[in-house]
């Protein structure tokens, strides 16, 4: 049974502290529904309770390229604001969670200082000068066991594919899953393949990768249930380095193809991937 | 140089690292929280060694550890009782104590809770990694080596040694505050934006039924068993998660998020547990019951501050 709830139809019985707490917590997120979808075709972003110490500030509802430079507009604008008070900040395709210190701030100051951001935000830079990072990449079937089969499942060339996947110039649209490890998008239409039904218990750091739209590069050693068409000898994520991760929210990157010799002379690992890793 | 000592690790069990209250600052990195699970049981254990609010302590999952004292030490145990002896003696649980050079301090297996903290005066010695000592073994970052390793036998845990001639403090927690982890858990939960997304039955069967902790559980997350949860939304882009963020995956059975969470996730979510209704969740064994009652955020707000104002 499934029974749809409306913020017109709410009716708890029971004598309880819950009875009056649970409708109207329910009651403020459907009306804040009700606001959002009328508000959703002028694009007002929207303030989502993320919990204690935390809002989730939605600017958009669907993955698009010029969503970028809002989202990190926002970071920087969040960063300067909040000043000590704030605590983190996770950017991704469409949202921005804004962690912040509970002693130093009440989440209604919280919301009052992201709503004042929000309402001004203007994005002066739209990234478009911002120079392309190369990701040096040796595609062979030894360090990328999916690589002959997308190829073959797509009926295409490897050197096709390859051609395919180092001409768009991608963007890196979050970090996450692992420290450096960076979602960019978006892949070309023809490359694009679901995660494997079983991921992999280890998959070799570096290992290049493509999932749905998305492709990335495994900074370290882990599971994972990407497609494997080659490898990067490029330190992702080194903790040592000022700029830890190679890959920032923002970045435009473009994947290089390199031989063999290239890949070992710029320190690349040629260790095969087991196919049944 | 400041002269060492501390613990050696005679044995090691299924997980003991040490932690304190969490990597931030990092996580649009893609790097993880990490910190004490149990915050409550955690800042308790430095409270009664006079140890600052953020100093590290050991987090012992589960037990089958054993440590040598290599000097006098002037320590605490909270948390779980994972059936501590030392020399065969039970120590005070929830109390601070000195532990004489030479003896040996066991945890055997949980008989109340699943994780214990052991805090020590002077505080455990570690070099902090981004900001925190705290121990991720998966990304290799803290702990006692600064490379996230968890305790392993033959390690040494380093003590900043102080002069405890004079017993630092004769601090006691109050009653009140030393949590027995049996029986039902009654968890604060926080309605998030995605709620509405739910189907009425879904949102009516998460707050009246009890829900069964999984073994599927560890430090990233702890999973439920219970009624599938309907949702509408079924594909979401993936978006940054906070401590205790409840989502649902198409199977329908609930994951609470923990402080070694993924940064980003797809997710729905129903809401949040407020930071000290995560701390009672990680000492639910697998197999134990849980349910769950709404507070609104701004009263899951003055909770926790008032929780940590006590030890700040």
């Amino acid at each position: 049974m499934h029974v749809s709830l409306r913020a017109d139809t709410l009716c708890v019985h029971d004598d309880n502290e819950a009875s009056v707490t649970v409708p109207g917590a329910i009651r403020a997120v459907l009306d804040d529904d009700v606001r959002w979808q009328t508000s959703r075709m002028n694009r007002s972003p929207r303030i989502e309770n993320a919990g204690v110490g935390a809002w989730l500030v939605r600017l958009f509802d669907m993955i698009e390229e010029q969503n970028l430079p809002w989202v990190m507009a926002l970071a920087r604008e969040c960063e300067q604001t909040f000043g000590v008070a704030l605590i983190d900040l996770v950017p991704s395709y469409t949202t921005l969670l804004v962690q912040y210190d509970p002693l130093r701030m009440s989440p209604d100051q919280a919301r009052g200082l992201l709503q004042q951001l929000v309402s001004a935000l203007a994005v002066t830079d739209d990234g478009g000068d911002s120079p392309v990072r190369e990701l040096p990449v040796w595609y062979d079937p030894s360090v990328g066991p999916e690589l002959l089969v997308l190829a073959e499942g797509k009926g295409l060339s490897v050197t096709s594919l390859i051609e395919l996947h180092t001409a768009p110039v991608y963007q890196v649209f979050a970090l996450g899953f692992a420290p450096g490890f960076a979602f960019m998008g978006s892949v070309d239409p023809e490359l694009r393949a679901p995660r494997l039904a079983t991921p992999r218990k280890r998959v070799y750091p570096g290992s290049v990768a493509i999932a749905g739209s998305q492709t990335s590069a495994y900074p370290a050693a882990s599971p994972g249930g990407w497609n494997l068409i080659g490898r990067t000898p490029t330190v992702l994520f080194d903790r040592n380095r000022e700029q830890m991760s190679y890959f920032q929210v923002g970045d435009k990157v473009r994947m290089v193809s390199v031989s063999k010799d290239e890949f070992l002379r710029l320190g690349g690992d040629t260790t095969p991937q087991e196919a049944d890793g | 140089m400041a002269h060492v000592s501390g613990f050696e690790t005679l044995r090691s069990g299924p997980l003991a690292s040490l932690q304190d209250a969490g990597r931030f600052g990092v996580r649009h990195l893609g790097i993880t929280q990490g910190g004490a699970v149990d915050l409550h049981a955690w800042a308790w254990a430095n409270w009664l060694v006079a140890n600052p609010w953020g100093a590290p302590a050991l987090e012992i999952t589960f037990g089958g550890l054993q440590l040598k004292a290599m000097e006098d030490l002037y320590l605490a145990i909270s948390g779980a009782d994972l059936g501590a002896e030392i020399d065969g003696e039970p120590p005070p649980p929830w109390s601070a104590f000195m532990m004489r050079s030479g003896q040996v301090l066991e945890f055997k297996a949980p008989r109340s809770g699943l994780r214990a903290y052991l805090a020590v005066f002077g505080g455990f010695q570690a070099e902090p990694v981004l900001g925190s000592c705290s121990g991720v073994v998966r990304e290799g970052l803290g702990g006692h080596d600064g490379q996230g390793r968890q305790l392993a036998v033959g390690d040494r845990l380093q003590v900043r040694r102080e002069a405890i001639e004079n017993t630092p403090c004769n601090r006691a927690v109050p009653e009140i505050e030393k949590l027995d982890y049996t029986g039902l858990a009654e968890l604060e939960f926080v309605l998030g934006a995605q709620a509405g997304e739910f189907s009425g039955v879904s949102l009516f069967e998460f707050f009246n039924r009890q829900w069964e902790v999984d073994s599927r559980s560890d430090r990233m997350g702890i999973r439920l068993q219970g009624p599938a949860l309907k949702c509408a939304i079924s594909n979401m882009v993936s978006e940054g998660l906070a401590l205790g963020a409840v989502q649902v995956p198409p199977d329908g059975q609930p994951i609470v998020l923990m402080n070694d969470r993924q940064t980003i996730g797809g997710y729905p979510r129903l809401g949040t547990l407020p930071p000290l209704a995560c701390s009672r969740l990680a000492q639910c064994q697998p197999g134990s019951e849980v349910s769950f009652r709404p507070v609104s955020l701004e009263r899951a707000h003055r909770d926790y501050i008032e929780f940590v104002r006590r030890f700040q």
